[in-house]
């Protein structure tokens, strides 16, 4: 696995994060967790699976997405689909 | 943990110490965190320590969600407050932390992917966007909304906001999705009033014949206009090719734990919950096919004291373990609401000034 994969993947991970939570990208770090902040609400949260899913062409389950309550829990469901991180 | 369980997956003998055993720590917990509760539990089971079986268990009126500040976590700690529709006066207030609105959304996830499968299917929602609009002060058919929107995607709303049917919307939906399964989800009286009448009125139908839906919040309109379960479901097949009709029960002060029909046309108790039904006056508890009131139990509150609580439904339990759909547990009937009056009796049981009247 390249770098550059995996450097693009974070990029796309972090900006989907970023406009889906309308926050900063700087923001957006592994530990952030989901209800941690209130602009990461379950609207948000619908939002954001429907931009991870564009962003990676793939189509999450209803357990991905009750599993994913971090960041970088988002990498390791996202993992499972062979998205690299 | 109760939690850990599959929804339908445990006869009476694995459930009942199970259950016990988390809702004694449960009134225990609220006991010591939230002090209206306690004062309540003291006035009305004064020699309580522990419940043998499930029927011991202290329980509160749901009334009281309205009158009382019950809350066992601090207020730094309360993450989303829910509020009951409130068709009468004040409306219920449900706090909860993030704990428990987590494990909330779990359960109701576990339960409906029993009911409509793992994946997310593409999902029809019987209303209209505007319900959802204002994050930050859902009712409860907005949080119903909102909590069930996890189980679908490329999400169509049916309705606009003035309850009309969106034709061009909702076509351009069965156009799409209508050859597959798809997941269908509105409030009971929405779904007949608004889209079902209204179909039938302009002489339209739709085809979703491999869809689920599932429809929930009370039937008091629907028996107001003398409509049963059955014309329900026949009126929908009519209307819409939908076969897979499942009516499910559930209240604010118990979100996730919900009680969903079988094909038998029987509410389930899943693993996480489980109902009593009581004589209104003795209190005690009714037998199997008896008339009385509905208590709930749920193992999921933990911000606030409503894992045990009586409910101004009337309602009549069917049996446990021997469903003919094959799902173990309780099932039972919905008969409706309590008359106002014998409703308020309820809870002004539950207030110590009131206690000298009625012992339970």
């Amino acid at each position: 696995m390249s770098n550059d994969l995996i450097q693009t993947n974070t990029a796309k991970l972090t900006a989907a994060f970023a406009s889906a939570l309308v926050v900063a990208e700087t923001q957006i770090h592994d530990d952030l967790a989901y209800n941690s902040i209130k602009e990461w609400d379950s609207t948000a949260h619908m939002l954001l699976i429907a931009e991870l899913e564009n962003a990676f062409n793939l189509m999450l389950d209803t357990d991905d997405i009750i599993d994913m309550s971090s960041v970088g829990k988002a990498k390791t469901i996202l993992a499972k689909y062979g998205v690299a991180f | 943990m109760l939690i850990e369980h599959e929804p339908y997956s445990l006869n009476a003998a694995e459930k009942q110490p199970l259950l016990l055993a988390e809702l004694n720590a449960l009134t225990l917990h609220h006991q010591q965190h939230c002090s209206p509760y306690q004062h309540l539990v003291k006035a009305q089971w004064p020699a309580f320590v522990t419940a043998n079986q499930s029927a011991q268990l202290p329980y509160l009126a749901v009334r009281l969600f309205k009158q009382l500040k019950l809350q066992s976590v601090p207020d730094a700690e309360v993450f989303k407050v829910l509020y009951s529709s409130g068709t009468t006066g004040t409306p219920s207030r449900i706090v909860l932390d993030s704990a428990t609105a987590a494990i909330q959304s779990k359960i109701l996830v576990k339960i409906m992917q029993h009911w409509l499968g793992k994946a997310r299917l593409p999902m029809l929602i019987i209303d209209h966007p505007g319900v959802i609009k204002d994050r930050s002060n859902f009712s409860a058919r907005g949080a119903g909304i909102q909590g069930l929107s996890f189980m679908g995607r490329n999400h169509c709303y049916a309705l606009n906001d003035d309850m009309s049917i969106n034709f061009e919307a909702l076509e351009q939906f069965c156009q799409q999705f209508g050859d597959g399964p798809v997941f269908v989800f509105g409030f009971t009286f929405m779904v007949w009033q608004f889209f079902i009448q209204q179909l039938k009125q302009q002489q339209k139908t739709i085809s979703l014949p491999q869809a689920v839906l599932l429809h929930s919040g009370g039937w008091k309109k629907l028996q107001d206009q003398a409509v049963d379960n059955s014309t329900f479901k026949q009126q929908v097949l009519t209307q819409t090719g939908i076969s897979k009709v499942h009516n499910f029960y559930g209240m604010v002060e118990q979100v996730g734990a919900i009680f969903v029909e079988c094909e038998q046309g029987h509410l389930h108790c899943p693993s996480y919950a489980d109902v009593l039904v009581r004589t209104p006056g003795s209190w005690q508890t009714a037998a199997v096919g008896e008339e009385g009131v509905l208590q709930l139990i749920s193992t999921l509150p933990r911000s606030y004291p409503g894992h045990s609580l009586l409910s101004e439904d009337r309602a009549v339990l069917l049996g446990e373990d021997n469903c003919p759909c094959g799902r173990p547990g309780k099932y039972f009937h919905i008969l409706g609401r309590l008359p106002q009056a014998e409703a308020r009796g309820c809870s002004d049981t539950f207030f110590p000034s009131a206690k000298e009247r009625t012992t339970p």
